[in-house]
């Protein structure tokens, strides 16, 4: 759909001033938008077209006008019309919606990551770096941010309208949303899944920054501990590192680099180590038999929060002393660790 | 017989003077001859009764909704009874009315008499089905006046088995034993549709009406038994805690999305179908042509009950399916949309070259195509993936889902009960009043909701007790519509009440239509026809009519 650049300007300008239409405030909305428009109109011309056959038909043959009717089977020359461009629009809709939704949902390589905690009735938010809000959310323009989110109870869903993203956070699973802000200011954040008694009170706040006040932000708000630290002090403390100690005569396998690289199971599958991989691991060991381990892992679930495994993952992740060392003196535990490039083979 | 052949006779009045001495309401006495009846005529009036109560209860809580919604402010109720209140509106509206609507009233009363039958194939399985419906209503009831129930109508676990102490295993019973009787009558259905037909009345000949009846009960019996199932496994995971979708069990929640919805995706074609039928007839009838392209249209309810079956997962695009298995239910979707845009068209063309009256039933059909339509389109944003994104779980899918359930469904139905009314009753309602009524609902619907397309672009998700303040706007005009909107409901119930007394007495057939239910005293025998009619025309076939009654007329004269 090609429109006049002045015009577009002149359009969005308007649109983002009328209280009818949602703030265009990161990369996706005018995409998202564009669609909406294209839709808006097919809708619009079909409905003026239905109107027209109705309201002309009515005057045309209405009873005093043409007291007899003339009875028609149909035509399937008409038929076939009327069949195959609404199908060709549709599909038309469909591809376009598809690209979008990949556009949407597929983040950047270079995307900064925030995790999200939902749970009745709050967001809570947890940087890299040891910030930890609730109902807030503080990112800068420019960078991609994707949120790894999860639930600590119910479905909730996570969407900021003024960037046309969304997606449902689930008990039990982490899922991904990114965005990158455009516009400096402060949009909402709803819960959009009935969640329960305060379920229209789940709402945040996302406070888009400039990267420089960004910066003075992540200075001013950390609490001194990165999540990745949390997490070691974590790990030492429910005894992790009494199995995963990462010696040849370890009980556990070696963690150090285990972050995306591909695990051989005793049950002879192969795994993708992520993050939802790592999480389910600490709350099903059973489930997740390394080769070469016996089964003697507990299970840590009800004894840690979302937000402490989190933590142990992130702490995991940050594990990456040298793992092709790390490897060879320690053939005989983490044998069958594929050899990867850790870091670089993501999800 | 050539198209210009016949002119219009002048047909004498067919109104007689008095109501038909005997006939199906007067058969026999008393209280309990309507409950033990095999009548199907009065089963669908049972129904009739008893859903609108339904209706009215569900729309109670629908104002209700929005007089809370008129200020930003949680100031009318607490959260927790605004949660109650919708999701009663939705468990009530939408089992116990939409479901039942058109099918258990409509369909009840016409699907014999249309194929020329005495009753249904299962007389007593249709009454087992009205008590079904009772005992399930009252169980829902129950819900209610113990407390309430604020799951939404959706019942969505986690949510529903552990967080809440609400009466869920109460209404989920009562939803349960709903859909037994939503089953039976799908069965009853399709058993006479196969075995009863008159002889003549081949499937071609059938009225579209049977036709989108047909493919609504094999929805009704294939569906249903899955959403029994989910509500089982609900009900285990709440009082006993098996696990199937808790996850920290190894459960997994959204296998019940994927169960839920595999029922309630076909369902929404269950509410929307039979009410198709209706608008088949009506505009038929009323421009006094056979429907354009009548086998196309046939075949396209039944595309929709087969299509309608492989889309289910277009509700959780956004909850984690994998990005190609969104693509394929995303392509499907837009594949079911094609046969609606068949139907509208298909209707439209109907018109031309009609000879079109505009008697209060087609304008409700004319409504009908309206809202529908705007629900259709509303449906392809939500079914292209990137945009069902950002419109999911807001206030755009509350005014799509109400333009093609209360637009589409509930224009029909109402389409659909005044034009049999004169059937049903033997009596004609109050013209002009009735027109009006019709006219009040259409403003009232749009009022109500073509506002919450705009709150939902906008982002206001649904379900929300309090909204921040730059919705109010939009919001106060949606409940000043749904006031208007209760008005046109309200008429209906007074002037049709009252017609069923001092109502101009209807004739057989007052519209000039030609399905084998006009032919027919009104109201009808017990036995529907004193000797089994032979059919020898097709649906539709006003030219047969007019030759009939031109015969007719000689005869009498």
């Amino acid at each position: 759909m090609h429109i006049s650049p002045v015009l577009w300007q002149f359009l969005v300008k308007w649109l983002n001033a009328s209280a009818l239409f949602p703030r265009e405030a990161s990369t996706i909305a005018p995409y998202a938008d564009a669609l909406y428009f294209f839709l808006l109109l097919i809708t619009v011309v079909g409905l003026t077209l239905v109107g027209i056959l109705i309201f002309g038909f009515s005057i045309r043959y209405r009873k005093e006008k043409h007291p007899v009717a003339v009875q028609v089977e149909g035509s399937t020359l008409l038929e076939a019309t009327w069949t195959i461009i609404p199908l060709a629009l549709f599909l038309i809709v469909f591809v376009w919606g598809a690209l979008l939704y990949f556009r949407i949902y597929n983040p950047p390589t270079n995307a900064m990551n925030i995790y999200v905690v939902g749970k009745q009735w709050m967001w809570k938010a947890e940087h890299a770096g040891g910030q930890h809000e609730i109902n807030a959310l503080h990112v800068p323009t420019g960078i991609p941010v994707q949120l790894t989110m999860i639930s600590q109870d119910v479905f909730h869903s996570f969407s900021i309208p003024d960037f046309r993203v969304k997606r449902e956070v689930i008990p039990g699973r982490y899922s991904t949303v990114w965005f990158q802000a455009t516009t400096p200011g402060t949009y909402h954040i709803f819960c959009t899944q009935y969640c329960g008694t305060n379920h229209s009170a789940m709402i945040g706040e996302v406070t888009v920054l400039t990267p420089d006040d960004y910066a003075k932000w992540t200075q001013e708000s950390t609490s001194g501990m990165s999540l990745a630290q949390n997490g070691e002090r974590l790990f030492a403390s429910m005894g992790c590192n009494a199995c995963h100690s990462g010696s040849a005569a370890a009980r556990g396998p070696n963690l150090a680099g285990v972050y995306g690289s591909k695990l051989q199971l005793t049950n002879g599958s192969q795994v993708l180590v992520n993050d939802a991989y790592l999480r389910d691991a600490i709350l099903n060991p059973s489930q997740h038999i390394t080769a070469g381990y016996a089964p003697i892992m507990p299970t840590y679930q009800g004894q840690i929060s979302e937000d402490g495994l989190i933590d142990l993952v992130e702490y995991i992740k940050a594990m990456q002393t040298n793992y092709r060392v790390q490897q060879t003196l320690t053939t005989s535990t983490s044998n069958q660790a594929a050899p990867t490039t850790p870091g670089v083979v993501k999800p | 017989m050539s198209a210009t052949s016949y002119t219009i006779v002048n047909l004498p009045d067919q109104r007689t003077a008095t109501i038909p001495k005997r006939n199906y309401l007067n058969n026999e006495d008393g209280l309990l001859s309507w409950l033990f009846t095999g009548d199907h005529k009065r089963i669908a009036i049972l129904y009739l009764i008893s859903i609108t109560f339904f209706f009215f209860i569900g729309g109670a809580f629908a104002g209700l909704i929005r007089l809370e919604l008129l200020t930003p402010q949680p100031d009318l109720v607490a959260s927790d009874t605004y949660n109650k209140f919708f999701s009663m509106h939705g468990i009530v509206m939408i089992f116990l009315f939409l479901v039942p609507s058109v099918p258990a009233t409509l369909g009840n009363f016409l699907i014999p008499i249309m194929i020329g039958a005495k009753d249904l194939a299962f007389p007593k399985v249709n009454l087992l089905s009205w008590y079904l419906y009772w005992i399930g209503g009252l169980f829902t009831m129950a819900a209610l006046v113990l407390g309430g129930v604020d799951t939404g109508w959706t019942f969505t676990t986690p949510l529903s088995t552990h967080y809440l102490n609400t009466h869920v295993v109460t209404a989920a019973t009562g939803v349960f034993i709903i859909g037994f009787s939503s089953i039976f009558t799908g069965l009853n259905f399709i058993v006479t549709l196969h075995r009863m037909r008159a002889p003549g009345m081949t499937w071609f000949r059938l009225p579209l009406f049977c036709w989108s009846n047909y493919a609504a009960s094999i929805l009704m019996v294939l569906g249903t038994p899955v959403l029994a199932i989910t509500l089982v496994l609900v009900a285990l995971e709440r009082l006993v805690g098996i696990g199937v979708f808790d996850p920290t069990k190894g459960g997994d929640p959204l296998l019940f999305q994927h169960l839920f919805w595999f029922y309630s995706h076909p369902a929404v074609y269950i509410m929307i179908l039979p009410g198709m039928g209706v608008i088949s007839e009506v505009i038929s009838t009323f421009s006094r042509k056979r429907v354009f392209g009548y086998t196309a249209v046939a075949f396209s309810s039944v595309a929709i009950a087969l299509f309608g079956f492989f889309v289910w997962a277009h509700h959780m695009f956004i909850m984690g399916v994998s990005n190609y298995s969104a693509l394929v239910f995303s392509l499907l979707t837009m594949l079911v949309a094609v046969p609606s845009a068949i139907k509208i068209f298909n209707w439209a063309f109907t018109l031309q070259k009609g000879s079109i009256t505009f008697e209060t039933p087609m304008l409700y059909a004319f409504g009908f195509l309206g809202l529908f339509t705007i629900g259709g389109m509303t449906g392809v944003f939500l079914g292209a993936l990137g945009m069902d994104i950002h419109l999911t779980e807001t206030y755009f899918i509350v005014a799509h889902f109400h333009f093609v359930m209360v637009g589409g469904m509930l224009m029909a139905f109402l389409a659909g009960i005044h034009f049999w009314w004169p059937k049903m009753t033997g009596r004609m309602y109050p013209e002009s009043l009735s027109k009006l009524a019709a006219v009040t609902t259409f403003i009232g619907f749009n009022l109500t909701f073509l506002p919450q397309f705009i709150l939902g672009y906008l982002g206001m998700p649904r379900r929300y007790h309090a909204y921040p303040p730059e919705f109010q706007v939009l919001n106060v005009l949606s409940t000043a519509g749904a006031t208007v909107l209760g008005v046109g409901y309200m008429l209906p119930l007074l002037y049709l009440g009252w017609s069923l007394k001092y109502g101009a007495i209807a004739g057989n057939n007052p519209w000039q239509a030609t399905g084998l239910e006009w032919q027919i005293q009104s109201p009808p025998l017990t036995e529907n026809f004193i000797e089994t009619p032979v059919v020898d025309h097709e649906a539709y076939d006003y030219e047969w009519l007019e030759h009939k009654t031109a015969q007719e007329v000689t005869t009498v004269g």
